[in-house]
Parts: structure tokens; C-alpha cells; sequence
């Protein structure tokens, strides 16, 4: 099954090394991993996606936590969250069929971000099965996408405060049903995107 | 070693914060961590720190490789319990550290390793005598620093030695650039004091598992304590032994386990796994209930994971959350401090009548199972076997021994009968070769007032021979059994069990041990027969300084029982043809 762990580490030399030489020890292989400035002061924090029996997750974050530098650790599993994805598409466009992929820019919600006399560049946030429908139009017309850039998940549980973020990763194991977040009023936020 | 000024003037730095070079910062934070003794060799990248040694009051052994430096800070803290310190130069000297350090993470040893490095400006380049050794050794160690900023040292190391005792211990290297061990900064001990040790997060010992493990202990009728090395990691001894004989449950012990519970105790059954008697591994196998306290259910103990202790239900006590549920699922995980889960489970268990079960185990003992030392046929040779029982009726069983790793590893096992803690120090995770003499030499100086035999095979003991100068050098006693089949014993045992006696690269030739040792000025003896060991032991025992017993066993005996790589537990090879060879009682 697909695991989704979040990790807060210390913003050090080498922290990224120990936490990607975990996996490669266990051979699993990293789906996806992106990693960035945090919340917290000297910590980045890190959404890392992985394929992995459903019995390794208890083991993959129990050693996860014995790395040094990892100050929290968080198994998304089935918990309400929020995940998207960030991609940059590049692809050729003369001043002829530019009018096509503004249409399809426009029905997948996405923006175009660059525009030149031979290419134009696509930007696009949502969930995965977002984006692949976005690349597999694209990819009807041979040689049309120059290049794919995409980010990674990022995945965030739902709530109401940034202080349950911490509650919910020391409250995971004893109570799963403690971190169901209050529902968000904003029904745009629940749609299955 | 330091005159008594420097002493003086290198205590003062531990309380008045001073303006130090970083060389000076390394020592005298290790003497504020405590450390006596660190064995190292010295090189370019660390040689500013070896100039600033003299003034500080800290003895350094110095090794003839650097596999030897990590092995005996190894055996220095196993037997002792207290930190090891191994030292080395950039690169080759860095590199030579990695065996020693590998055999430390897979049993759990709390050791610090520094090595010097190449200066910072040229980190990376290829420069002489570089490696990344933070990058080689981040599988193996616990943790690693590389410290290329004077003022950073003291917080480095200390941060190293708190997480190397924390938790599971393990080992932590500290790498030190050239440059900041050259460079100055003020030295303030109390400041760089780390942050109190953050406990795993999942560590977790509920009332309900409490509750439930004290019930599953009182219904259960065949019930078995597992005792792992994690037993004398946590000094929960005592706590093993009163659970024991409060419930009256026999409690059989990993390789590393022994020594965690008396041999000499009627509840103790021996050891488990591969190379355990038949009556220990019947035992788990029947039993209803497996109390595995400190232990991580090792492929070596457990067998086909699919038909072990299948009727028992499980609790298991440790201090690792990725071990619980890793190789076998347990019914109540106490993930917790070993003594400390004890202690609070204890109250909860009341006295408990035992002897059916007892009985049974008993009877097996008797009938299936005679100890296969009386098996060994009546040829005149010498035994391996036998030389290990007598080597621990004539020390009455209190001396330290290290061993090396193979056939004569588990003879020591069967037959030394260990009734005190880190009294065995053996490499049970990595099985690493050469272990035995360097890992000797560190627990003699851990523990001078120790008798300390090493018992070595042939071939192991020629991977780290040169550290016999070094026994030399130190002016210490250490007795060394070389237990001399002519072969790699234990290749050779799988061989002949799984390969059709296809002896390919097993056998070897050696040189005159004995010769070898008088080379060293340390004196020696062969030994051929039986009745000639008692004799040799004690002539060893009495002499002076260091002494060398190069015993001629059987060249193709095997150890047994065992229990293939995969199989069962039950499924266990028997010494065939028995021959019982009629032994006093006490044999
Ligand atoms: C460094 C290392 N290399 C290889 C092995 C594999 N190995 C395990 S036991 C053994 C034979 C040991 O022979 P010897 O030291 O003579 O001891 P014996 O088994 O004969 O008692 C070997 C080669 C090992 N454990 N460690
Ligand atoms: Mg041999």
C-alpha cells in the first residue's frame, strides 16, 4: 500500500542523506519526497510517499524516529488530509494551436505562467490524478510536452489549528479517531479534487 | 600520561571556561565525560590532537590496527558497561575502524570513535588520505558528527557520548577536521552539556498491557523467559531473576543473554537457537507463553518464523519500538526501559506453582537430550568441548572470556557456564572474526582486577594476531586458548552438513602458535590430550604476564545440535552414531 509519512528534521547537513538511507536500507522505494522550510525555527518539514507492505509503517516510523535529527514523525495512513502537487509543463506551441491548450489550461483549472514564440509553460497545483489527466491530453499530440517538472506530494491532516498538528502526531497511536478534525466550512476544501 | 599539574590545570577547565585549541577541547572533554583509557593509532589528519594527549590524564593504548582500537573500546564497555573510546586518522585509519564499529551497532555496544579529517577548506576534493567517513558509517553507527568548527567540538562530543548510552546504545563517531582541532576556542564543559536525551516517542507501557501481560503470566502453564542482551543493557538482573522464582518460570537465554541470569540457577535452561540444547528449543516450542525480555527475536534463535512457538502467545519487553512486531508478532508489547517495565509488572505477578511444567522440561532432558559433550566418542583426541569445561571448572566459571567467532564460539556458549553479567563478550550480531583478541585486551583494561581468557579458533585468531604486541606493550595478562582444528571449523560444519564434505577453502594452515607467541616474548604451550589441559590451565593462570595455550582438538568435529539456517526449531541435527562416553556427574 501507498504510505505517506511527514517529518519535521532539523535543518542540518546530511539530515536528508540519513532519512533517504533508511529507505534505500530497507529497499523501498521513494515515490515521492519534498522537503522545505517549516513552521518551526531550524526544522524543515518533509512529506515522503512510499510503497510498502501496510505492517512496515509501524516499523518504517519507529525508525524513522531513531534518526538523530527527526523531531516528529507523522503516518498520514487514512487520516483526513490534504494532499497536492505542484507541476511545471512545458509544452510547444506556435501562434497557430496556442488557442487549444489555453482551452485545456481552462477546463483543468491550471495557469499558463510563460508564453514564447515556440513553447508555452503550464503551471498546475492539485492532487495527482489531477495532473496525470492534465499530462495525458497533452500527450494525444506526439511531441508536444518539452518537459515535466512535478514537486512531489505534500500532504497536510485536516484541522482547525496548527497546534493540532502536534497533538495529532503524539495522538495517532492511541486514539486514530482523536485527530478527525472538525469539518472545514469551506466545501471547496472537501470536494474530491 | 599527565603529570599532576596538567591534571590539575585540565580540571580546571572543566569549571572555568577557557580559551583551548580544539586538540586540547577532545581530551578534556573526554576527561570530563569520564574516560580513563582510549585506544587509538595515531595519523596526519589527528596528529594535533596526539600532541595535546600528554597533558591530559587519559591512558592510550596503542593498537597495531585499527580494527583492533574499535574492537577493544568494544570489549572495553561490554565488559564493563562503561563508554569505549577508539581513535583513529583520515582514511585508511578511518576505514579500519568500520568492521569494529558495524560489530558494535548490530549488539547495541555504546562506543564513541573520533577520527581526524582532512582541513575543512579541502573537505571533498579527493585530498590525501580522505574518505567520508560520516558517509561510510552512516548504516553503523547510531549516530555521526562531522565537526569542521572548533567552537562546536565540546557540544559534538558530548551530544556522542549521552547517545551512545541513551536508548539502545549504540556507536557514535565524531569526525574532526584538521582545522578544528588546530583552531582555538573557550572551552566551557558545563555549557556544551547537551539537552536532556529525548526518549523514543513510541515508547509506550500501558496499565491495559500491564494488566494483560500479568494475566496472560498467571493463566499460562508452559511459560518461557526469553533473556536477551538487553537484560544487562538495562541492569534488570535482579528483576529477570525475582520474576523467575516468583512464577517459577525456566528462563532460556540468547548468546548475548548470557551471563544475564545465572547458568548455575535451577530455572536457567541455557541457551536458545541455533546451536541450543534440545530441551531449550522443546521448551519453546511447547510452551504457551514466551516472556522475551531485551531480545529481538534474531533469525539465529528463532528459526522458520512460520512454525515458531506457534501454541504460545507472546509479550514482549523492549526498548526499541522498531523491533516489536519486526520478525514475530507479540499479544502485549511493553516498548519500554527493560528494569523499569519490570518493576511495574512485578507487583501484578504473585507466586505461581510451576513444577508440572518444570517436570516435563526435566524429563525431556533426560531423555532426549543428554548434554552432547557424553557423546563425544572415546578416541583419545582432544575435544574442543572438553577443553572449554575445563577451562571453566578450573577457573570456577569467574573470568571474563572473549571469543572469536565459529564452532569454538558455541562450544564457549554450551559449555562455559556463565553466572555473572559481561562475563562472556562475544560479537553475537555481526559473528565478526578476529573480535576475540583486541575485544580481550579491551575488557582487561576495563577490568584489571579480572581474570581474562581469550578462547579463539585458528583461523579468527590469525585475522588480529598483531595485537599481541600490544598485550605486550601494555604490560597486561590476558590468557589465550586457541582452540586449533586445522580448519575454519564452522565452513567447514556447514560443508559437510549442506555442501556434500566439499571442504573448498576451509582448510588452513597455521603458524606454530606457540613459536608465534615466544616472538612476542610471551610464552606459551601446546596441548594434545585430555589429560594434559588441567595442567596447562593452571601454568597459564599462574604465570606472570600473558600466556598462550595452542590446543590440538579433533579437526572435524562438528557442533551440535543444530538447527539449519530456515528450519525449525524442532528439526535440529544430532550428533550421529552416539557413543556415550561415560563421564562423571559433575562432567
Ligand atoms: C570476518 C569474517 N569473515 C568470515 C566469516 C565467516 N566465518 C564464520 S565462522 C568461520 C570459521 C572460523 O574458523 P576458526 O576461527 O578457525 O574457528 P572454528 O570455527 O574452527 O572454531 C568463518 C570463516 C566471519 N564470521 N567473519
Ligand atoms: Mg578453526
Amino acid at each position: 500500500m501507498l504510505h505517506t509519512f511527514v517529518a519535521y528534521v532539523e535543518d542540518l547537513p546530511g539530515v536528508l542523506t540519513r532519512v533517504a538511507s533508511l529507505f534505500r536500507r530497507l529497499n523501498i522505494n521513494i515515490n515521492s519526497l519534498t522537503v522545505g522550510r517549516s513552521e518551526r525555527p531550524g526544522q524543515s518539514r518533509l512529506t515522503l510517499v512510499c510503497e510498502a507492505s501496510a505492517e512496515a509503517g509501524h516499523r518504517i516510523r519507529a525508525s524513522l524516529f531513531k534518526l538523530e535529527n527527526v523531531v516528529d514523525v507523522d503516518d498520514i495512513a487514512q487520516a483526513p488530509s490534504v494532499t497536492r502537487e505542484l507541476a511545471l509543463i512545458k509544452v510547444a506551441a506556435s501562434p497557430k494551436n496556442r488557442a487549444q491548450i489555453f482551452d485545456l489550461v481552462e477546463v483543468f483549472r491550471a495557469r499558463i505562467v510563460d508564453l514564447t514564440s515556440e513553447s508555452l509553460m503550464i503551471e498546475m497545483t492539485g492532487v495527482e490524478s489531477k495532473i496525470e489527466g492534465l499530462i495525458e491530453v497533452l500527450r494525444e499530440d506526439d511531441g508536444r510536452i518539452l518537459e515535466i517538472c512535478r514537486s512531489g506530494k505534500m500532504t497536510m491532516r485536516r484541522g482547525h489549528h496548527v497546534s493540532s498538528v502536534l497533538k495529532a502526531m503524539g495522538a495517532v497511536d492511541e486514539a486514530p479517531g482523536n485527530a478527525v478534525p472538525v469539518a472545514v466550512g469551506d466545501v471547496a476544501a472537501n470536494e474530491p479534487e | 600520561m599527565g603529570t599532576k599539574e596538567s591534571t590539575q590545570a585540565s580540571n580546571a577547565h572543566l569549571t572555568t571556561p577557557t580559551r583551548l585549541t580544539g586538540a586540547e577541547i577532545l581530551w578534556a572533554t573526554l576527561v570530563g565525560e569520564g574516560v580513563t583509557d582510549v585506544f587509538g593509532y595515531p595519523g596526519g589528519a589527528i596528529l594535533p590532537a596526539y600532541d595535546a594527549l600528554r597533558k591530559f590524564p587519559i591512558h592510550h593504548v596503542l593498537v597495531r590496527h585499527e580494527q583492533g582500537a574499535a574492537h577493544m573500546a568494544d570489549g572495553y564497555a561490554r565488559a564493563s558497561g562503561k563508554v569505549g573510546v577508539a581513535i583513529a586518522t583520515s582514511g585508511p585509519g578511518a576505514t579500519n575502524l568500520v568492521t569494529g564499529i558495524a560489530t558494535a551497532m548490530l549488539d547495541s555496544i555504546p562506543m564513541v570513535c573520533i577520527t581526524g579529517n582532512v582541513p575543512s577548506k579541502v573537505l571533498g576534493t579527493d585530498a590525501f588520505q580522505e574518505v567520508d567517513i560520516t558517509g561510510i558509517t552512516l548504516p553503523v553507527t547510531k549516530h555521526n558528527f562531522l565537526v569542521s568548527k572548533t567552537e562546536e567540538l565540546a557540544g559534538a562530543l558530548r551530544q556522542a557520548f549521552q547517545i551512545a548510552q541513551s536508548g539502545r546504545p549504540g556507536p557514535v563517531l565524531v569526525d574532526i577536521t584538521k582545522d578544528a582541532q588546530q583552531g582555538t576556542a573557550i572551552f566551557d564543559f558545563e555549557a556544551a552539556k547537551p539537552q536532556p536525551y529525548r526518549p523514543h516517542p513510541m515508547l509506550r507501557v500501558e496499565e491495559a498491557g500491564l494488566l494483560h501481560a500479568a494475566e496472560l503470566i498467571r493463566n499460562a502453564k508452559q511459560p518461557v523467559i526469553l533473556a536477551g542482551h538487553g537484560v544487562m543493557e538495562s541492569g534488570a538482573m535482579e528483576q529477570v531473576r525475582t520474576l523467575a522464582e516468583r512464577a517459577q518460570i525456566p528462563v532460556a537465554l540468547t548468546l548475548l543473554g548470557l551471563g544475564g541470569f545465572p547458568a548455575s540457577h535451577p530455572l536457567n535452561l541455557g541457551m536458545m537457537g541455533m546451536h541450543g540444547e534440545a530441551w531449550v528449543n522443546h521448551a519453546i516450542q511447547e510452551a504457551d507463553l514466551l516472556i522475551a525480555c531485551g531480545m529481538r527475536f534474531d533469525d539465529r534463535v528463532t528459526g522458520n518464523l512460520a512454525t515458531y512457538a506457534t501454541k504460545a502467545k507472546k509479550i514482549h519487553i523492549e526498548v526499541d519500538p522498531a523491533e516489536v512486531n519486526k520478525n514475530v508478532k507479540v499479544d502485549v508489547a511493553l516498548v519500554g526501559d527493560l528494569r523499569a517495565v519490570l518493576e511495574d509488572l512485578l507487583p501484578r505477578i504473585p507466586g505461581r506453582d510451576g513444577s508440572a511444567w518444570l517436570k516435563t522440561i526435566d524429563a525431556s532432558k533426560g531423555a532426549v537430550a543428554v548434554r552432547d559433550i557424553k557423546n563425544l566418542p572415546d578416541s583419545g583426541h582432544l575435544y574442543a568441548a572438553h577443553v572449554v569445561h575445563d577451562l571453566w571448572r578450573a577457573t570456577g566459571g569467574n573470568a571474563v572470556v572473549a571469543t572469536d567467532v565459529g564452532q569454538h564460539q558455541m562450544w564457549e556458549a554450551q559449555y562455559f557456564h556463565h553466572d555473572q553479567p559481561r562475563s562472556l563478550v562475544t560479537s553475537g550480531g555481526l559473528g565478526t572474526m578476529g573480535f576475540a583478541l583486541p575485544a580481550a585486551i579491551g575488557a582487561k583494561i576495563a577490568c584489571p582486577e579480572k581474570e581474562v581468557w581469550v578462547i579463539a579458533g585458528d583461523g579468527g585468531f590469525q585475522m588480529t594476531a598483531a595485537e599481541l604486541s600490544t598485550i605486550v606493550q601494555e604490560k597486561i595478562k590476558i590468557n589465550i586458548a586457541i582452540i586449533n582444528n586445522g580448519y575454519l571449523g564452522m565452513v567447514r560444519q556447514w560443508q559437510e552438513f549442506f555442501y556434500e564434505r566439499n571442504y573448498a577453502a576451509s582448510g588452513m594452515v597455521s603458524p606454530d602458535f606457540v613459536k608465534l607467541a615466544d616472538a612476542h616474548g610471551i610464552p606459551g604451550l601446546t596441548v594434545r590430550t585430555r589429560a594434559e589441559v588441567d595442567d596447562a590451565v593452571q601454568q597459564a593462570r599462574k604465570a606472570d604476564g600473558p600466556f598462550l595455550l595452542n590446543f590440538m582438538v579433533e579437526k572435524e568435529d562438528s557442533v551440535y545440535p543444530m538447527i539449519p539456517a530456515g528450519n525449525s526449531l524442532h528439526e535440529m541435527i544430532r550428533r550421529p552414531g552416539k557413543n556415550p562416553l561415560v563421564e562423571s556427574p559433575e562432567d
